[in-house]
């Protein structure tokens, strides 16, 4: 079996849930008490998949504006950028365009994006539609994701809601994994 | 309301050298100047925490104040005398500013002061108009010197343009003679003003502080700006648009105004600039402090501290560098107001103003305990030295449990701090002593009759109103008792310690003295757990 480090960079407006994400699929659990990140917090993740032990270093970063001149500290030397915007609100989903014109300009190395759409149980209040954030998606190149890091309905169960986060981890993984 | 005794008549007062004052001098407070400067400071209304606080009057002062922190500033040098409530100017003849302009302009802010001033337009009530707002203890505000709201304690910055408008108006119409506004005292209330460079900070309060005690307050505030954006990011800023909305930079910032501001009206520490350490057998804490020292041997590390429930455990430092305790504070403060660190390792900016106010350190802040109380940061000067700290940090953590430090340290959380029945004094209820040169204090647990939080409240009243009454600029006291309703307080302060004791109201002055003597020497006692005599350095 070998294994792989990969660094991840998670990205995106404040507010939008990065953090709960984040605790989602590292902790398995969502924590009503997630309380605004100050400078950015560093999880690790592993998982095996393909006879692969696979390492992730999470850099959750803080959204807000003060800490945005610090974001190059992080992706920098990412191998994956978690862009995540909340789809109730149109506003973080039109900066996270911002933030894939930082990262084509800043970043040589390749990097592989996944935009993510969070609070997808609040589809009554949606304002970002799945059609355009997949269409979005594919002309960055990047993977696309809808998901909930809380469970509030049936549909969003914390299983399935799990399975989601994990599949849009374990796609990076596959992605990252040497053929 | 009852009238205001001239507090010589009740407070007797005695100033004389910590040597001979067994004998004191008959009380001293005779100049009717310095008498003067007390009378917005009465003790009937620290004692009397439900004290109305009506407005004695329309009297709007701006009171020429000869006590000042810093004597390099120009100081008000403006009386004037207004009726409010009609608009009227009075015509005081040494009166300058007696101007249309400043009556309207005290009009407005006295709508913070008289409840029952009509509201303009009655269909918007907003929360700013409200009694609950007016009646507020302490209100800060944060404005641009373009008078743009950059903060507010109570209520929402935009209900507050007009406000703000008129606190800058008023600060550059003093500007404009060459002048500085300070303070304005209008009926119970105090106006202080701070400002600075590029921001102008207004704190409206009538609680217990005297003026100075306040911009302390306010300085506190300042540079808690400053430690989240860094002087140089503030001038720049600035710079490039005068009017700028500060408030998009410090999205986020705000708890930490908030939290600063709340731990001030019941923490004693930044009053005294002096922080409080976690009891700690003095041989755990040397432990702790070489375990930092021997597995954080980090080029760039400048500090390396362990905080548990707001106290300071161990300190190490950089040979050539010093914490100041306002540094600390802020340290303390960002800590205590964020939960984000309890999730995992972090990694964030933080300016210490007194330490270097032109940029920020990199600090690594993680708990070391599951239950989160033992704090540990890291602070460096190397962006990118995240992962080695990161190691060291497991390191300290690996050893601190090997040692039982860690148990140690939750020990002493768990038994609180002491009574003050273990320093085996009857009568005595409550004490402050601080440690001039360490900069740290200490304070026993608060118990009986300082349960409710009225009466820490009121407990609090009175060390404000007696450091003040010996640290008052204009009359700076070494020795002061005084007997209040309640209870009779002793300050003492010498060359290396300030000491700050409430007493039953029964102790004569004998007997208080006798007391703080023996409370002196339990303190010595105690020194190596209750202290941290020397930091360690890298």
């Amino acid at each position: 079996m070998k294994s792989i480090e990969a660094k991840v960079v998670v990205l995106g407006s404040q507010g939008v849930g990065k953090t709960s994400v984040v605790i989602r699929y590292v902790g398995g659990m969502f924590s009503k008490a997630v309380s605004p990140t100050i400078g950015a917090s560093f999880f690790t993740y592993k998982m095996t998949l393909n006879n692969y032990r696979i390492k992730l270093q999470v850099w959750d970063t803080a959204g807000q504006e003060r800490f945005r001149s610090m974001a190059p500290m992080y992706y920098r030397k990412a191998n994956a950028a978690m862009l995540i915007y909340d789809l109730t609100s149109a506003d973080s989903f039109y900066d996270i365009k911002d933030w894939v014109g930082e990262l084509k300009k800043n970043v040589d190395t390749p990097i592989v994006m996944c935009l993510v759409g969070n609070k997808c149980d609040m589809s009554d209040c949606r304002e970002v539609t799945s059609i355009d954030a997949e269409e979005y998606a594919s002309t960055i190149g990047a993977l696309n994701h809808e998901t909930s890091a809380l469970k509030n309905t049936e549909a969003y169960s914390v299983t399935r809601v799990l399975l989601v986060t994990r599949v849009a981890i374990t796609e990076f993984a596959i992605l990252l994994a040497p053929p | 309301m009852a009238e205001r005794k001239k507090e010589a008549d009740h407070l007797p007062t005695s100033e004389s050298d910590q040597d001979d004052f067994i004998e004191p001098d008959p009380p001293v407070v005779t100049n009717q100047a310095v008498a003067d400067t007390f009378v917005n400071i009465d003790y009937e209304d620290l004692v009397n925490p439900d004290y109305d606080s009506h407005p004695s009057g329309y009297i709007h002062e701006i009171v020429r104040q000869g006590s000042h922190d810093d004597d390099d500033e120009p100081r008000v040098a403006v009386s004037s005398v207004s009726d409010v409530s009609t608009g009227e100017e009075s015509s005081e003849d040494h009166t300058e500013i007696s101007t249309k302009e400043i009556s309207q302009a005290l009009d407005e802010v006295s709508k913070l002061q008289h409840p029952e001033v009509s509201l303009e337009d009655e269909e918007e009530i907003d929360e700013v108009d409200t009694q609950e707002w007016r009646q507020r203890k302490k209100h800060v505000f944060i404005l641009s010197q373009a008078g743009k709201p950059v903060y507010t304690r109570f209520g929402n910055e935009d209900k507050l343009v007009t406000v703000m408008g008129v606190m800058s108006a008023l600060v550059s119409f003093v500007q404009d003679s060459k002048d500085l506004v300070r303070f304005m005292v209008a009926g119970d209330h105090k106006f202080v003003f701070l400002v600075r460079e590029h921001l102008i900070l207004v704190c409206v309060s009538h609680g217990a502080e005297s003026s100075q005690q306040i911009l302390l307050h306010l300085s506190y505030v300042y540079n808690q700006i400053l430690s989240v954006l860094t002087f140089s990011t503030l001038h720049r800023i600035f710079k490039q648009r005068r009017n700028y909305d500060l408030r998009r930079l410090l999205t986020g910032a705000e708890k930490f105004l908030d939290n600063l501001l709340n731990m001030m009206d019941t923490e004693p520490g930044m009053l005294l600039g002096a922080v409080r350490c976690l009891p700690l057998d003095s041989q755990v804490r040397d432990n702790i402090a070489q375990t930092i020292v021997q597995n954080a041997k980090v080029k760039d590390l400048v500090f390396a501290l362990i905080l548990a429930n707001n106290q300071l455990v161990t300190l190490v430092r950089m040979k050539k560098y010093f914490l100041h305790p306002m540094d600390l504070h802020l340290i303390i403060n960002l800590v205590n107001a964020s939960e984000s660190f309890k999730a995992a390792e972090s990694w964030t900016p933080i300016c210490l103003p007194k330490f270097d106010s032109s940029g920020f350190l990199q600090a690594h802040i993680s708990y070391l305990d599951d239950r989160c109380e033992t704090c540990l940061l890291l602070l460096s000067v190397d962006r990118e030295s995240f992962f080695i700290l990161s190691e060291c940090r497991n390191k300290i953590k690996e050893r601190l449990v090997k040692y039982n430090a860690l148990k140690a340290i939750s020990d002493s959380l768990m038994k609180t701090s002491y009574s003050i029945q273990q320093c085996g004094i009857s009568d005595l209820r409550h004490f402050l002593y601080k440690s001039r040169h360490m900069a740290q204090f200490t304070s026993p647990e608060l118990e009986a009759p300082y349960l409710s939080e009225t009466e820490q409240e009121r407990l609090c009243g009175l060390y404000f109103y007696l450091h003040h009454r010996i640290h008052t600029s204009a009359r700076p006291l070494k020795i002061l008792y005084t007997v209040g309703p309640h209870e009779t307080l002793l300050g003492w302060v010498t060359q290396s310690f300030e000491l700050y004791a409430v007493f039953g109201p029964l102790v004569t002055k004998v007997a208080a003295i006798q007391a703080i003597n023996k409370l002196l020497r339990w303190v010595k006692r105690e020194e190596d757990r209750l202290f941290i005599p020397n930091h360690v350095t890298f």
